[in-house]
C-alpha cells in the first residue's frame, strides 16, 4: 500500500465549477469588453470634455459607473443561474455517480459549489471590473496626452479611489446579503428533477399570492424584493437605505452593515438550507 | 477480513423489493461475477456496496459502513458503472488534474502512462470520444488508484467486442494483483467466466447461486449425450435440456461425473448455460434434482 498523498478536495472541487461552468468568468467578462469597447469608441470626443469648462455632473464617470452595473448584473445572473444547475446538471447527465466514486464528501462538494457565487463570481467581476476601468484610465490618458491636454484634469474629474474602496465591500456585503437566495436555488437544485427554476418561484410567488388575497397584504413579496436586490442598497447605499448612493469614505458604515439583524439572520437561514442541501445530495438518485 | 460482509441486505422502492435480505460474503482477492437478468437487483448492490443508497440489514464494506462512511470508503474503493457516467464536458487533462488533487490513492504517472498506449488526446472532451474511448479513460483512472476494492457495473455495455476483450484483458494484467477484490456485473458472462474465481447469480432480489469457481466445476457437468443413452441421462434429474444438431445436450447439478461418463461426452459447462438452467424454474427435471 502506497503512502497517502496530500488532497485538496475543496479547492478541487471549486476549479471543477469553473470547468464545467465557464459562464461564471466569460459572461462577466464579456459585459466588462462590450464596456470597454464602447468606451474606446467614445474617447474620439474625450479631450474636448477635458479641456472644457467643468460642470458639476459631468458625465466623464459614467461609463466607469455603467460598466461597474453592467458586470455586477452579469454575474449576478451567471450566479442565479449556475446554483439552479449546480446540482441539477450532475443528476441529470449521471455524472454525480462518478463523483460520487470519489473520495470526497456531500459537504465539500456542497460547499465548493456555495463557493462559486459567494466567493468565486464576486472575485470575477471585481477583477473584470478593475481591469475593464484601469485600462479605460490608461486609454483615457494617452488619448487627453496626445490633444496636448493637461492629464491632470482628467484624473481630477476621474476618481476612482473611492469606487474601487466601495466595489470589494459591496461585493462582499452582497454576497452576504444573497447568502439564503444562493442556499435555496442549489436546494432546488437538488430537489427538483427539471424546470428548477419554476420550483424556485412557485412557493415565495403562491405564498405571496395567498397572502394578497387572504389578508390584502404584501409582506411576503415586499420581503421577497428586499433579500434579492436588497443587497445592492445594503451594500452601495448610506446606511444601507437605498436613498443616497455612497459618494464619500465616511459613508461607508461597516458597523451598521454588520451589526444588521437581516444580515446574520439571512446567514442562518443559509447554513440550515445547505444542511438541507448536503442531504440531498447524499440522497437524491440520478434523473 | 472479508471485503464485503453482507447479511439480511434488503433494500426496497416502495412497494418493489429490490433485495430480499440476501446474505454476501466476499473475501479479499477475489474475482467476483454478479450475474442476473434485468431487475434481479444486481446494479442496487452494488449501489448498496458503494453506500450510494441507504439499505437495511447489515453491511460493511472493508470494515466500515458503505453509507455513513462513503467518502473515507472512496479512497479504497473504485467504481465504474456503464461509460454514460464520466462527465461529458470534462477534459482529459482535467479528468487527471482532477483525480490527482482529490485522490490521496491516485498515481498521475502510471494514469499518464496508460492513456499512452490508447490514442485519447489530452486536450479532448469525453463527449468527443468514443464510447470505447471513454472507458479506455476511465480504466486508465481507476487502475492508477491503489485501491483495495474494484466494483464495476456493467462496465462493457455498448462497447464492441474489441474494446471489451481489451478491457478485461487490461484489468486482468495491469491491475489484479491478489490483494485487491473485484466485483463486477454484467451481460455478457462468456467475455468474464474465465477471470471470475467466484460466481453470484441473482434472480429477484434473491442469491440463486454463490459458489467458487473451483466448487462450480465439481457441482456442474454437461453432458452431450449419446443418443441411445439419452432416457438413461434423463433420469439422472438433469437441470436443464438443450438439443444441439440433433443431440441432446443436459446440464447436471451435484451429479458424479463418473456416473455421466459412460453415457456421453461430459464437460464443464458454461455460465451462460447453467444460468439459463438456473432462471429457467419451468423446466421439469430441477424439481427432481431439488
Amino acid at each position: 500500500m502506497s503512502a497517502e498523498r496530500k488532497v485538496r478536495p475543496f479547492y478541487w472541487s471549486v476549479r471543477r465549477e469553473l470547468w464545467e461552468h465557464p459562464a461564471i468568468y466569460l459572461a462577466p467578462a464579456a459585459a466588462g469588453a462590450v464596456g470597454l469597447l464602447g468606451f474606446l469608441v467614445s474617447t474620439l470626443w474625450l479631450a474636448r470634455s477635458v479641456a472644457g469648462a467643468v460642470p458639476k455632473n459631468d458625465g466623464l464617470m459614467m461609463p466607469y459607473v455603467f460598466t461597474a452595473l453592467a458586470v455586477m448584473m452579469i454575474g449576478f445572473l451567471v450566479s442565479i443561474f449556475y446554483c439552479l444547475s449546480a446540482l441539477n446538471g450532475e443528476r441529470r447527465d449521471r455524472s454525480i455517480q462518478f463523483w460520487k466514486s470519489l473520495p470526497v464528501s456531500d459537504r465539500t462538494t456542497v460547499l465548493a459549489k456555495m463557493a462559486v457565487p459567494m466567493v468565486a463570481a464576486p472575485m470575477v467581476v471585481l477583477a473584470v471590473i478593475l481591469g475593464a476601468q484601469f485600462v479605460m484610465l490608461v486609454f483615457s490618458t494617452v488619448v487627453v496626452l496626445l490633444n496636448g491636454v493637461d492629464p491632470g484634469r482628467l484624473w481630477a474629474r476621474v476618481d476612482l479611489r473611492l469606487m474601487w474602496t466601495v466595489l470589494p465591500y459591496g461585493l462582499l456585503v452582497n454576497a452576504l446579503w444573497m447568502a439564503p437566495v444562493y442556499a435555496w436555488l442549489l436546494l432546488i437544485s437538488g430537489w427538483a428533477k427539471r424546470m428548477a427554476i419554476v420550483w424556485a418561484l412557485a412557493p415565495p410567488l403562491g405564498l405571496a399570492l395567498f397572502e394578497r388575497l387572504a389578508f390584502n397584504s404584501t409582506h411576503v413579496i415586499r420581503f421577497m424584493i428586499e433579500r434579492v436586490v436588497g443587497g445592492f442598497g445594503e451594500a452601495f447605499s448610506v446606511k444601507g437605505e437605498g436613498k443616497a448612493a455612497i459618494d464619500k469614505f465616511s459613508d461607508i458604515d461597516p458597523v451598521h452593515t454588520f451589526s444588521s439583524p437581516h444580515v446574520w439572520g439571512g446567514l442562518a437561514v443559509a447554513g440550515l438550507l445547505l444542511a438541507v442541501v448536503v442531504r440531498l445530495r447524499r440522497s437524491r438518485d440520478p434523473i | 477480513m472479508a471485503c464485503i460482509d453482507a447479511r439480511g441486505l434488503h433494500k426496497s422502492y416502495g412497494k418493489t423489493v429490490a433485495l430480499e435480505g440476501i446474505d454476501l460474503r466476499v473475501e479479499e482477492g477475489r474475482i467476483l461475477g454478479l450475474i442476473g437478468p434485468n431487475g434481479a437487483g444486481k446494479s442496487t448492490a452494488l449501489q448498496a456496496i458503494l453506500g450510494l443508497i441507504p439499505h437495511e440489514g447489515e453491511l460493511t464494506v472493508l470494515g466500515r459502513n458503505p453509507w455513513t462512511a462513503r467518502e473515507a470508503l472512496m479512497s479504497d474503493v473504485c467504481f465504474i458503472a456503464d461509460v454514460a457516467v464520466m462527465p461529458r464536458w470534462m477534459r482529459v487533462w482535467q479528468a487527471l488534474d482532477y483525480m490527482d488533487g482529490v485522490h490521496p490513492r491516485f498515481d498521475r504517472a502510471k494514469a499518464e502512462g496508460f492513456l499512452a498506449k490508447t490514442s485519447i488526446k489530452r486536450a479532448s472532451k469525453v463527449r468527443e470520444l468514443s464510447k470505447g474511448m471513454t472507458a479506455q479513460l476511465h480504466l486508465a483512472l481507476v487502475m492508477a488508484v491503489d485501491a483495495r476494492l474494484l466494483v464495476l457495473d456493467e462496465p462493457t455495455l455498448g462497447l464492441d467486442i474489441l474494446y471489451r476483450k481489451q478491457f478485461y484483458d487490461s484489468l486482468l494484467n495491469d491491475y489484479f494483483d491478489h490483494s485487491r477484490t473485484i466485483v463486477v456485473s454484467t451481460h455478457q458472462v462468456d467475455e468474464i467466466e474465465h477471470i471470475l474465481t467466484d460466481v453470484v447469480f441473482l434472480d429477484r432480489g434473491r442469491i440463486v447461486l454463490d459458489v467458487s469457481m473451483e466448487a462450480y466445476e465439481a457441482r456442474f457437468a454437461e453432458l452431450l449425450a449419446t443418443p441411445e443413452h439419452v432416457a438413461a441421462a434423463r433420469s439422472l434429474g438433469p437441470i436443464h435440456e438443450r438439443q444441439l444438431f440433433g443431440r441432446s445436450i443436459l446440464v447436471f447439478e451435484g451429479v458424479d461425473r463418473a456416473r455421466l461418463a459412460g453415457l456421453g461426452e461430459v464437460r464443464t459447462p458454461g455460465l451462460a448455460d447453467v444460468f439459463v438452467a438456473k432462471m429457467t424454474p419451468t423446466f421439469p427435471g430441477r424439481e427432481q434434482a431439488a
